[in-house]
């Protein structure tokens, strides 16, 4: 016996499902830990995070997907992205094709030259870091509250405790100053998209 | 009752946990991708309660120390992925043999040989049942949760003392390196069971015993008790035998301590099982892939449902054949060339077809690849 379940099943509509992408090195794995604990300290919601990496320490194609469902998340993975982060060129080429239609697109734009869409919020994240914020290292956490601002699953209070848990010694300033920065030019952003 | 705490925690995280919930005081370890934090986590939180970690020079070390450990009296434990586990499997095949307790964590990645570092396999299946060389009978879970990991591991460490023989516990990547918010079960909510102590004379004692359960106290070193402990086949004190009459008796029980309360061994998970006209048969993270195809062709109509393995050695026959007795079909999904496949097309009666979905490129199998492969099957 053969059948063809094309158009008669769907995919899962109770899971949030985002992906945070981009080179090894740039903090996407940790950035998808804090945003998972942070959803923990905003509501009772169910949360699972996964990753795939290279073996190589920096450099390669690194990504991480968080998975946010009132129900028992059984894939563990993302399906059908409901957001995507992207980093790097070389991540928006390979996972755009994953994001949903009329799904969430972020992009730092400081490192992303061609886009297969005009349907994407863009902003500097990496430049944002270096020239803002003090240091590279946090373009990570800025992308983290853009996400927050614009999808609101998190509050700003649960993100930041969450960053600070995790950051290391002496650098809570520059986080805090991240995510202030983060929200504000998320937040201006949403204002001009309407 | 205060609501439980909600933590994010790691799978490799998960098997410290459950570890350090069973009892476990000894930890030794050789870091290895995918299963490194397991080593970290021990090494952090044995020291805070009195146990001990140490880092081996290598997986052989690492399983002989723990094997140490166990002999003299603790609760002890490994984790590795297959190139280690490889390592140890001489040293297992003694544990086995010398009926010593413990765990061995293996967080699966691609192989053979140093393979994939950071990518998924189920592949070890069959090693974690036929890695030593002869007869015994392994025990091995596997965990497809979070949550679970911690249950399965203190699982893991119950079935040890028990039955006084090493359990392998089977992660893979994606479990290991996925994070999830779970409560931890409160002290007192698991029960835990300890290795049964002589409470004869140590003039008496003999510590390969013949018992009603098969399975012989146990003391630690330095208790008083002295024994011969030796990978060499032995009798009921521990001394080399090559008497016919010995040997025999003592792989009967090698093998029949275990097999004969299997029943006590065997779980499975089984969702909307009671009217499927077909199941998914997978275990690891594949479950998980397998219960979000449930749904999805739930929702469209057809009568499918998804059975996870949580022990996978012994395998459970006959548990296997009572679920899927009004199946008309089963797919068996893993993440290698086909190993487990096997085992259900020996048990099943014939009458039920056996399909199979395999994955080896790496990345775990995807809940559309599952519902796709219905579309051959329903």
């Amino acid at each position: 016996m053969a059948v063809s379940l094309k158009g008669k099943v769907a995919i899962p509509e109770d899971r949030f499902e985002m992906r945070l992408s981009g080179s090894g090195g740039q903090g996407m794995i940790l950035a998808s830990v804090i945003f998972a604990e942070a959803i923990g300290k905003t509501d009772k919601r169910n949360v699972v995070q996964t990753q795939s990496y290279g073996p190589e320490a920096r450099g390669g194609a690194s990504k991480s997907d968080v998975v946010i469902s009132e129900n028992e998340i059984y894939y563990p993975k993302a399906i059908k992205l409901d957001l995507l982060l992207t980093m790097t060129q070389e991540s928006l080429d390979k996972y755009y094709a994953d994001l949903k239609e009329g799904g969430t697109l972020i992009v730092d734009t400081s490192l992303v030259t061609e886009f297969p869409t005009d349907k994407y919020f863009g902003l500097p994240f990496t430049e944002l870091a270096k020239k803002e914020a003090g240091h590279v290292m946090v373009a990570n956490v800025i992308a983290l509250a853009a996400i927050a601002e614009l999808t609101g699953s998190v509050t700003r209070e649960a993100l930041t405790d969450a960053v600070l848990s995790r950051a290391p010694k002496g650098t809570e300033e520059k986080n805090k100053k991240a995510i202030e920065i983060g929200f504000a030019e998320a937040a201006k952003l949403k204002a001009k998209k309407g | 009752m205060a609501d439980k705490e909600r933590v994010l925690v790691m799978g490799n995280q998960a098997c410290v946990l459950g570890a350090i919930y069973a009892g476990l005081r000894f930890f030794a370890g050789y870091p290895i991708t995918p299963s490194t934090e397991v080593a970290e986590g021990c090494a952090r939180e044995l020291p805070k309660i009195g146990g001990r970690f140490i880092q081996m020079e290598d997986e052989i070390g690492s399983i002989a120390a723990v094997i140490g450990a166990s002999v003299s009296g603790l609760k002890a434990m490994t984790a590795t992925s297959g190139p280690g586990y490889s390592l140890m499997i001489e040293n297992l095949g003694y544990a086995y043999m010398t009926e010593t307790p413990l765990v061995v964590i293996n967080v699966q990645r691609g192989g053979p040989s140093t393979g994939l570092p950071t990518k998924v396999s189920q592949s070890d299946t069959m090693q974690a049942k036929w890695g030593p060389h002869g007869d015994y009978t392994a025990i091995t879970v596997a965990p497809s949760t979070i949550g679970e990991t911690v249950t399965e591991v203190i699982r893991a460490f119950n079935l040890a003392e028990r039955f006084r023989t090493p359990v392998t516990v089977l992660l893979d990547e994606v479990l290991g390196h996925s994070r999830q918010i779970i409560t931890l079960p409160e002290p007192g909510e698991i029960e835990i069971f300890d290795r049964v102590k002589p409470t004869c004379s140590p003039e008496e004692f003999e510590a390969f015993a013949m018992t009603p359960n098969m399975v012989s106290p146990m003391p630690a070193y330095g208790e008083g008790y002295r024994y011969v402990c030796t990978g060499l086949t032995h009798d009921t004190k521990g001394f080399t035998t090559n008497k016919s009459e010995e040997i025999a008796p003592k792989m009967y029980k090698l093998r029949h301590k275990i097999i004969d309360y299997q029943d006590e061994i065997h779980k499975m998970r089984a969702e909307k099982m009671d009217d499927a006209e077909v199941a998914f048969i997978s275990y690891g993270s594949v479950a998980r892939a397998a219960l979000q195809a449930t749904d999805i062709v739930r929702k469209a109509g057809y009568k499918v449902g998804a059975l996870q393995l949580q022990t996978i050695w012994p395998f459970p026959d006959e548990k296997l054949r009572e679920m899927c007795g009004k199946c008309r079909a089963v797919v068996v999904a893993e993440l290698n060339m086909g190993q487990i496949v096997h085992e259900v097309r020996r048990a099943l009666p014939p009458d039920i077809e056996v399909h199979e979905l395999q994955r080896y490129d790496g990345e775990i199998l995807t809940p559309m690849q599952l519902v796709n492969k219905l579309e051959e099957v329903l």
